[in-house]
């Protein structure tokens, strides 16, 4: 081997040839991570399904005590009407005693409405209670049937495998009974 | 690819390709003379059973895919097309159907043989690593195939198991939205999944083809458990085996062709005709059966992780790594170990306690460290990983069953709380079930964790037969 003309090991034993090895190793890597993140990338959410445009809902017909059910973004949103008796249920709860701790005020905009995405925090199915004559859970709000979720009045998670509140989406009064989610 | 030492074959075109590419040559030693020992059982069916399961999933399912439309708005109808208007199209998706449960249920047996007979331990570790890992895909390819024809359970199961991922902390939402390609499951979720259908049995394919390859580095195992030590312990594969083989699928094939013309829905769920609604859950959602064991492991955590039950999981993993697994030890209660073990599992038990009854108000047990969603999530993974761990949980020198009386009692109890778990998965978790599962996974866990190493230590086995041949031969005579 001619190497040692090539190769000047330098004091710590590292050769010119050591050197090329890894800056065209390191650029390699580069190469196939800027190749790869497009394929990985095309799994996210299309600009067209990022696009999808916010809801306006009428909330005049919606009577204390009825709730309504409209479509975001694939995913159903609660819309309850709360009758005052939900309301103090859920403002009398002691937050240190939640798994999520949130009061109702950090819930809601106005008290007697109440706007959340209708799916369980657990797996993601849809809970119940929507409709009247179905069962609320233990609490008087919501139940997941999938693996037994409880959710009060404010939509908090009180017993039951989810880990988390309902959550509450992005939305705003345009007047008092128009309400735009998203 | 050399082929080495070549004896010529008669038939001319034979020769001619042979002598070229000795595919012939090749065959004839891995399926014709290959000697394979003469006492199996009817056990060792299923490894072929399987491999011709997986060449009717590939061949129904292609022609499938010939007919089948992926879009949300279309493919339920499309599938009722196939079933009403496509020729034979009522036959080919039925086998393709119900050839998903009999593939599992080949697979499952072919996996309890390879358990009970120790056909995981050395030398065929690494064979073993790639059945389950062809277990694993299996289950991605199923669960995916499910998704396809867009009906409730479709849908739901599919936004549950892909929610099981938002578990994962900080990133997990944004790897459920990746998986769905959207907020929600959706078209693009359904486009995926049938591109990745289509693939992932060629996958399957290619991991075959490696587990087959290292069966015949390391030879079969037997129901004996010990090696082959010459020609009288074996039989060349042809005629023998590949008769034998022949009979057991045939065997087989009439089961599921009864399913298959009898009755095709009865391994289903009928909320599958109803067509996807993203508004309405079914009240009661159910995987396939061949999940149902593994799904109520999921359900079965519901206890969160809180400081008081860490330190006790931690001081019981420190007994079981210093103590259990330690092959120089058998101190396990000298009073330091036995404090060790008592403090732990005491700690356990209270935090747990104050986790599931919130209203005792246990000092501390409401710190949430690890979500019970998570807890269930990696539970239910961590079962498949125990599988593929196997070999290293079961050191104990001797390998069949047969001749390890309390590893044989313990294998088939774990057996039997995979067939009851199996049972609770498809129970609403009310009642006494989660319980049930609760106490089922938690011997499923300690059989890997605590009995295997602990046999493996103390067992003592019976006399083992000198050979094959010998065990054979006193057999007959008897």
């Amino acid at each position: 081997m001619t190497a040692h003309n090539n190769d000047h090991p330098e004091d710590d034993g590292a050769t010119r040839r050591d050197f090329l090895f890894l800056t065209a190793g390191a650029m390699a890597a580069v190469g196939a991570g800027s190749v790869a993140w497009p394929f990985i990338a095309q799994m996210n959410p299309a600009q067209d399904t990022l696009a999808l445009s916010s809801t306006e809902v009428d909330i005049a017909p919606i009577q204390a005590g009825q709730s309504v059910t409209v479509m975001w973004r694939g995913k159903p949103v609660f819309i309850r009407h709360r009758t005052a008796e939900e309301i103090a249920a859920a403002e009398a709860v002691d937050v240190a005693s939640l798994r999520d701790k949130q009061t109702d005020a950090d819930r809601v905009q106005k008290a007697q409405w109440l706007v959340m995405i209708g799916v369980c925090t657990h797996l993601g199915c849809i809970p119940i209670g929507q409709k009247s004559g179905e069962s609320k859970g233990d609490f008087g709000g919501w139940f997941c049937p999938c693996h037994g979720s409880h959710y009060d009045t404010s939509g908090r998670i009180r017993k039951g495998p989810a880990p988390k509140n309902l959550t509450v989406p992005t939305y705003t009064f345009t007047s008092d009974t128009v309400v735009r989610i998203g | 690819m050399s082929a080495g030492p070549r004896t010529p074959f008669e038939n001319p075109v034979v020769e001619w390709v042979d002598s070229r590419l000795p595919v012939f040559t090749m065959l004839q030693k891995e399926y014709g003379v290959f000697p394979t020992p003469r006492n199996f059982n009817y056990f060792w069916n299923f490894g072929a059973i399987a491999m011709a399961m997986l060449m009717i999933m590939i061949i129904t399912g292609i022609t499938l895919a010939m007919h089948y439309t992926p879009h949300a708005l279309m493919a339920f109808d499309s599938v009722e097309r196939i079933m009403r208007d496509v020729n034979y199209g009522w036959l080919i998706r039925y086998i393709h159907m119900n050839g998903a449960s009999f593939f599992f249920i080949a697979v499952f047996v072919h996996i309890f043989r390879g358990m009970y007979y120790g056909s995981y331990k050395r030398p065929r570790e690494l064979l073993w690593i790639f059945g389950v890992v062809i277990f694993l895909l299996m289950m991605a390819t199923a669960f995916m195939g499910y998704v396809l024809p867009w009906g409730q359970m479709s849908f739901w199961g599919a936004t549950v198991i892909t929610n099981l991922f938002s578990a994962i902390p900080l990133v997990g939402n944004g790897i459920v939205e990746w998986l769905w390609g959207g907020f929600s499951v959706d078209n693009p979720t359904l486009n995926r999944f049938f591109s990745l259908h289509f693939l992932l049995p060629f996958v399957i394919l290619g991991v075959v083809v490696l587990h087959i390859w290292a069966l015949h580095v390391t030879g079969s195992n037997n129901p004996l458990g010990i090696d082959t030590k010459g020609p009288q312990d074996t039989l060349p594969f042809h005629p023998y085996y590949t008769v034998k083989d022949s009979f057991g699928l045939v065997v087989f094939l009439l089961i599921y062709a009864a399913f298959v013309f009898y009755m095709p829905n009865a391994l289903g769920h009928p909320d599958n005709y109803i067509p996807a609604d993203p508004l309405v859950t079914p009240p009661h959602i159910v995987p396939e059966w061949y999940f149902l064991p593994f799904y109520a492991i999921l359900r079965s955590i519901t206890f969160d992780i809180n400081p008081v039950s860490l330190v006790g999981f931690a001081a019981l993993g420190y007994y079981a790594v210093t103590v259990v697994w330690c092959k120089a030890r058998n101190d396990y209660f000298s009073m330091s170990n036995l404090a060790i073990l008592a403090v732990g599992g005491l700690l356990t038990l209270v935090g747990i306690a104050g986790s599931l009854f919130a209203d005792l108000n246990i000092p501390l047990t409401h710190t949430v460290l690890v979500e019970a969603k998570l807890m269930g999530v990696l539970a239910m993974f961590g079962s498949i990983a125990l599988v593929l761990l196997m070999p290293w949980c079961d050191w104990h020198p001797v390998r069949s069953a047969r001749f390890r009386p309390l590893f044989q009692v313990t294998l088939l109890a774990y057996v039997a709380s995979v067939f009851v778990l199996g049972y609770v998965g498809a129970k609403p978790a009310e009642g006494i079930w989660p319980w049930i599962g609760l106490a089922l996974t938690g011997y499923y866990f300690a059989f890997f964790l605590v009995i295997l190493p602990l046999l493996s230590k103390h067992e003592y086995v019976q006399p083992l037969p000198t050979s094959i041949n010998e065990a054979v031969l006193a057999e007959n005579k008897a």
